[in-house]
C-alpha cells in the first residue's frame, strides 16, 4: 500500500507460523469436558494453572489488600495516580526476594537494577531496542519458544541466528554450535551483539547444567558480546539438578562487578512461576546502569499496572506464603510431568528426560512417514484434527530434526489430561498396530497431505472465517 | 567493548528538556503541607485528582469490582490467565459505550475495533510503528505535549515537522500553517505520513472547533496522509463550546475512513494514570489488526481490565461520574483563573483540560526564550512552583507557561495562589509595567484595599465565597 508502514505488511509478527495455527484450530473447537466432550484438548499453552487454590486461600485470608487498603485506610488515589517507572519500592523488593528464593539465596539483587515492564514478552523486546541496532543479530539456542521471532525481531530489526542443538546430546548447548552460530552470522555480515537463552528452556523442559553456563560465559567473554538469561520458568524447577542461574555462575567466576557483570542480563516474569501471564507482570535485571537506565525510560511504553504491582507486592512479601507456593507447586508439577510421560509411555512414545517447565520435549520421530518437516507437520496435522490435541510442532521451536513436539501439562485437569494420553494411545496404535501395505501408507499420507495443503495456506490469524473448517 | 544501541546511549527519550527538569526539582523538595510548607508546589502534572472521593464511594458499593474481595475471587483464577490481545470482550464494550458518552452519545465506537496499549504512551509508539518507517515524518502542531518528542520518534525513528500556531489567533490551526509545515517537510526531503492533533489541546486547555476540524480531514484526504486525533482529554471539557471528535467530523465530511486514527486513554479522564489504559482506536484494518498484534507489548492488565470493566458498565456511574468531573473541573478553572486575573495575569481562553496556557510575556526581561528560562527558573526556585516553560512545548513565542490546576487539594492550591501573589506584587516595580491584565478592569497597585479584597475571597476553607462573582457551571443550573 505504501501508506502503512512495512511492519504492518511484513510477517514478522510470526503469526502465520503453526505455533498460532494449532491455536486458531483449538478456538474453534475447543474441549469441554460437559459441552463439547469430542473437541481439541489444548496442549499448545504453556500456563501453569495447577496452583490457584494457594492464591485464592491467601486472598481470602488478606482482605484489605483486595479492597484497596492497607492498615485499613484506602490507598486507592495513591493506586490511582501511581505511574512512576521507577516502579513500587515495595514491589521491587518482594519480587526480587522471590526471585532470590527461587535461586537458593545463592545471589542477592540490587533493587537499584530491575526494571518492570509489561510481561516478559515486552522485556525482551526493549532489551533488543537497548542492545542491539536494526541488522545487527542475536545468537539463540534451537529449538526456542516461538514468540521470540516476533519479540526479538520483528519492531527492532534485529536478526535471529540459531545455535544449533541436536538430539545427539540431549540438545546441549556445545562450544562448536556456538562457534558455528557466529561464524555464520558472519558470512551473512551480521554484527553479533549477543547470545540469549533461555534458562529453563522452553521447549525443551531442562535446567542448563553448569558446563553449558560456564562455556557461555567464557563464549561471551571472548567474543566481547551480551548475554541475556530468560529464566521465566525458574520457579518450576520441581526435580533436580537444581537450577542454577546466570548471575551464580558468575560469582562463582568472581567476575562480580567485571565489565563481563555488566554484559549480562535476566529476564524475568510471573506469567509461569505463579501463573499470571494476564496480570503482565515481567522485569529486566542488568547490571549495567545504563542499560537500567535506558529500560527504565523505554518501560513507559509498557508499565505493570499499579493495582497489580500492589497486590503482587503484598503476596510476594508474605515470605511463609511464597515458600510453602513454591514447594507445593514444584510438586504438583513433579506429579503432573509424571502422568503425562507414563501416558506417552503407554503409547511408546519418549520424551526428553526433564525437571523444568510446563511441558515435555516429546520424541515422535518414529511416527514421522519420513525424517523430513513435511512428514512432521502431516503427523502434527493428524494430531490437532484427528486425534484432537493442539501439540506444538518442533518446527514452529525452530528445530533442527523433524519429528520432536511439545506437550504442555499443567493448563488442564487430571481428568482432561487422562482423556489426551487415551487419545494419543489409540491414534498410535491405529497406526503402528495394523501391518499396513507400504502403498497403503502411501495413499493414506496423499490423502491427508492434499488436505493439509489447502489448510496449510498461510491466512492471517484474524482472516480466517468463523465456520471454515 | 561492545557497545549498546544508539537509542539507548542517545537523548532521543527526551528527558533532558526543561519540562523534565523541573519535575526534578520538584522531587528534591516537594511541598507537603507540614512537613515542607515552602517545597516546590508540584503544577507540571498534568493530573485529575478532583473525583477520588466520588469513584472511591463507588468501589466500597462494588467490591466484585475487584478479582481479590470475596464477591470476586470466583473470577481470579479466569482472569488471571487472561492473556489474549484481543481484551475482555466486557471491557472493551465498557470503554467503546464510555468513549460514546463522553461524545454526548453523537457517535457509537465499536468494541470490536477497541485495542489496548499501555497507555497513551504505548498507544502513540504503536501507532507510529505502524504508519510511518523510519525517516519518514508526522506534522505536529505547536504547543505540543513534550513526552511526544519520545513517544513518536525514539525508537520508531520517526520524524516530527511542527505545525506552526501562533497567539495572534489563539494558537489555532489554519491552512495555511498545515500547507506551510508540509511543504517545509518536503523540502527537507521528508516523507510526510500523518498530521497527528491534541484535541482539546494539551497544553493550551482548548478545543478545536467543527469548522477547523473539517478543515483538518479535508487537509489529510487531499494529501493522502493519517490524521492521528489524541482525544485523551476528551472528557474534561466543562464548559461550552461542547467538545467535538474527529469521529463525528468524519459522518459529515468526504473521509477516506482507513485515514483516521484515535488515541485515547483513561489516564486524564478518569484520574487513572497508574492503571495504564490506553487504547487505540483506528478505522483502518490493517493498522487495527497489526496494533492488535503490537499491544502484546502493553497489555492492559486483566486485573485492571476487569476493574475498569465493572465500573464503566454501570452506566448510571458514568453518567454521574461525567457531570462530577465536570463540575468540579470548571469550578477548579474557574476560580484559578479569576484568581490569576487579579493580579494582572491572563491567560489563554480555555474550556477544557487539567491546565491552564498562562500568558507571561509581559514579564519577560528579554522577548526571547533565554528570557523564557529565565523568568521559569525564578518561578521554581524563589516562587517555588513548578510549572512548565512554553519552550518545552516547541511554543513558537516566548513568554508561555503551563500550569496544572487539578492535581492538588484546595488548600495546596491557596498556598500556590498566594505565592503568585506575592511574588507579583513583590516585584511589581521592576517587572510588571502599569497595564498589564487586559482582562480586568482592575488597576495593578500596592493598595491595601486591593489585598484586603484578595483576602475576602481567599478563605482557606471553601474554594469561593458565596459572593463570589464566578459564573456558575450550566451544567449546575440544569440540575436545580
Amino acid at each position: 500500500m505504501g501508506l502503512l508502514s512495512r511492519k504492518v505488511t511484513c510477517n514478522s509478527h510470526g503469526q502465520d507460523s503453526s505455533y498460532f495455527l494449532g491455536w486458531l484450530e483449538y478456538e474453534k473447537n475447543p474441549y469441554d469436558e460437559v459441552k463439547n466432550p469430542r473437541g481439541i484438548i489444548q496442549m499448545g499453552l504453556a500456563e501453569n494453572q495447577l496452583s490457584f487454590d494457594l492464591l485464592e486461600s491467601w486472598l481470602d485470608k488478606n482482605p484489605d489488600v483486595a479492597g484497596f487498603k492497607r492498615d485499613g485506610q484506602s490507598i486507592f488515589k495513591e493506586l490511582a495516580l501511581f505511574q512512576d517507572y521507577h516502579g513500587f519500592p515495595a514491589f521491587k523488593k518482594a519480587l526480587l526476594d522471590f526471585m532470590a528464593e527461587i535461586r537458593g539465596n545463592k545471589v542477592t539483587f540490587d533493587p537499584n537494577r530491575i526494571v518492570l515492564t509489561a510481561g516478559a514478552t515486552s522485556a525482551n523486546e526493549t532489551l533488543m531496542f537497548c542492545l542491539a541496532e536494526q541488522g545487527d543479530a542475536f545468537l539463540l539456542p534451537t529449538p526456542y519458544y516461538p514468540g521470540f521471532d516476533r519479540d526479538l525481531r520483528w519492531r527492532t530489526g534485529v536478526e535471529i541466528v540459531p545455535i544449533k542443538c541436536t538430539s545427539s546430546n540431549r540438545f546441549k548447548i556445545t562450544a562448536s554450535a556456538l562457534e558455528d552460530a557466529y561464524q555464520r552470522a558472519q558470512r551473512k555480515n551480521l554484527r553479533v551483539k549477543g547470545v540469549l537463552v533461555t534458562n529453563p528452556s522452553n521447549p525443551l523442559g531442562t535446567t542448563m547444567t553448569r558446563e553449558e553456563l560456564d562455556l557461555l560465559v567464557n563464549f561471551i567473554t571472548d567474543k566481547e558480546i551480551h548475554l541475556i538469561s530468560d529464566e521465566i520458568y525458574s520457579g518450576t524447577v520441581f526435580s533436580s539438578p537444581a537450577f542454577v542461574s546466570i548471575m551464580e555462575v558468575l560469582k562463582d567466576q568472581n567476575l562480580e562487578k567485571t565489565e563481563i557483570w555488566e554484559r549480562v542480563h535476566i529476564v524475568y516474569s510471573l506469567s509461569k512461576d505463579l501463573g499470571l501471564p494476564g496480570f503482565r507482570v515481567g522485569a529486566i535485571y542488568s547490571n549495567d546502569p545504563i542499560v537500567v537506565a535506558a529500560a527504565t525510560k523505554m518501560s513507559s511504553f509498557g508499565l505493570v499496572s499499579s493495582q497489580t504491582q500492589y497486590l503482587l507486592s503484598a503476596i510476594l512479601s508474605d515470605k511463609k506464603f511464597t515458600k510453602e507456593y513454591i514447594a507445593k507447586n514444584h510438586k504438583r508439577l513433579r506429579k503432573r510431568r509424571s502422568m503425562l510421560v507414563a501416558g506417552l509411555e503407554k503409547a511408546g512414545i519418549d520424551c526428553l528426560e526433564s525437571n523444568a517447565g510446563l511441558f515435555c520435549w516429546v520424541d515422535m520421530r518414529h511416527l514421522l512417514s519420513s525424517d523430513t518437516f513435511e512428514a512432521e507437520m502431516e503427523l502434527w496435522k493428524r494430531i490437532v484434527y484427528d486425534v484432537k490435541l493442539n501439540i506444538s510442532p518442533g518446527s514452529s521451536c525452530h528445530c533442527t530434526e523433524p519429528g520432536w513436539f511439545r506437550v504442555c501439562f499443567a493448563n488442564m485437569s487430571e481428568d482432561t489430561l487422562k482423556l489426551a494420553m487415551q487419545r494419543l494411545k489409540s491414534f498410535v496404535g491405529s497406526i503402528t498396530g495394523h501391518d499396513r501395505s507400504h502403498q497403503e501408507l502411501k495413499n493414506s499420507r496423499r490423502k491427508f497431505r492434499s488436505k493439509w495443503v489447502f489448510r496449510l495456506s498461510f491466512q492471517s490469524f484474524h482472516d480466517r472465517e468463523q465456520d471454515e473448517r | 567493548m561492545v557497545s549498546m544501541s544508539k537509542i539507548a546511549t542517545g537523548n532521543g527519550h527526551g528527558e533532558n528538556s526543561p519540562y523534565f527538569e523541573g519535575w526534578k526539582a520538584y522531587e528534591t523538595n516537594p511541598f507537603h503541607p507540614i512537613d515542607r510548607p515552602d517545597g516546590v508546589i508540584q503544577m507540571g502534572l498534568a493530573e485529575n485528582q478532583l473525583c477520588f472521593e466520588f469513584i472511591k464511594k463507588w468501589l466500597m458499593e462494588h467490591p466484585e469490582a475487584s478479582v481479590c474481595t470475596s464477591e470476586g475471587v470466583g473470577r481470579f483464577k479466569e482472569t488471571a490467565l487472561f492473556q489474549d490481545y484481543h481484551g475482555m470482550p466486557e471491557f472493551r464494550q465498557a470503554v467503546a459505550k464510555f468513549m460514546g458518552k463522553v461524545r454526548g452519545d453523537r457517535v457509537k465506537f465499536d468494541p470490536e475495533r477497541i485495542v489496548m496499549s499501555g497507555g497513551a504512551t504505548g498507544a502513540h509508539e504503536t501507532v507510529a510503528f505502524c504508519l510511518a518507517d523510519p525517516g519518514e515524518a508526522l506534522l505536529l502542531p505547536t504547543p505540543y505535549y513534550p513526552g511526544f518528542d519520545r513517544d513518536l520518534r525514539w525508537r520508531t525513528g520517526v520524524e516530527l515537522v511542527p505545525v506552526i500556531c501562533e497567539s495572534c489567533n489563539n494558537f489555532q490551526i489554519t491552512r495555511n500553517a498545515l500547507e506551510a509545515a508540509y511543504e517545509k517537510a518536503g523540502e527537507d526531503g521528508l516523507r510526510v505520513k500523518g498530521l497527528l492533533i491534541t484535541n482539546p489541546s494539551n497544553p493550551l486547555g482548548t478545543i478545536m472547533d467543527r469548522d477547523t476540524l473539517k478543515s483538518i480531514v479535508r487537509f489529510v484526504n487531499e494529501k493522502n496522509i493519517h490524521l492521528i486525533g489524541d482525544e485523551i482529554y476528551a472528557a474534561t471539557v466543562f464548559k461550552s463550546p461542547e467538545f467535538v471528535s474527529i469521529s463525528e467530523v468524519i459522518e459529515e465530511v468526504e473521509c477516506d475512513r482507513d485515514l483516521i486514527h484515535i488515541v485515547y486513554s483513561l489516564s486524564k479522564d478518569m484520574g487513572f494514570p497508574g492503571f495504564r489504559v490506553g487504547i487505540i482506536y483506528s478505522y483502518n484494518d490493517a493498522v487495527m489488526n497489526c496494533a492488535r498484534k503490537m499491544s502484546s507489548y502493553g497489555l492492559v492488565s486483566s486485573q485492571t481490565q476487569h476493574l475498569i470493566a465493572t465500573m464503566l458498565n454501570d452506566h448510571d456511574f458514568v453518567d454521574d461520574f461525567i457531570v462530577e468531573s465536570r463540575e468540579q473541573l470548571f469550578k477548579r478553572h474557574e476560580y484559578f483563573t479569576w484568581s490569576l486575573s487579579q493580579v494582572g495575569i491572563g491567560s489563554l481562553k480555555g474550556n477544557g483540560g487539567l491546565f491552564i496556557w498562562m500568558d507571561l510575556r509581559k514579564l519577560l526581561k528579554d522577548n526571547t526564550f533565554e528570557g523564557e528560562m529565565d523568568l521559569w527558573r525564578v518561578i521554581i526556585n524563589e516562587v517555588k512552583l513548578n510549572v512548565s516553560p512554553g519552550s518545552s512545548f516547541h511554543c513558537h513565542e516566548p513568554g508561555w507557561f503551563r500550569v496544572c490546576f487539578a492535581n492538588m487539594d484546595d488548600n495546596t492550591m491557596e498556598v500556590a495562589l498566594s505565592r503568585i501573589r506575592a511574588f507579583i506584587l513583590k516585584n511589581n516595580e521592576s517587572i510588571v509595567p502599569r497595564k498589564l491584565c487586559r482582562r480586568s478592569s482592575l488597576k495593578l497597585s500596592l493598595s491595601r484595599s486591593l489585598s484586603r479584597r484578595i483576602d475576602d475571597f481567599m478563605s482557606p476553607t471553601g474554594i469561593m465565597s458565596p459572593h463570589s462573582p464566578l459564573p456558575q457551571s450550566p451544567l449546575v443550573r440544569a440540575r436545580t
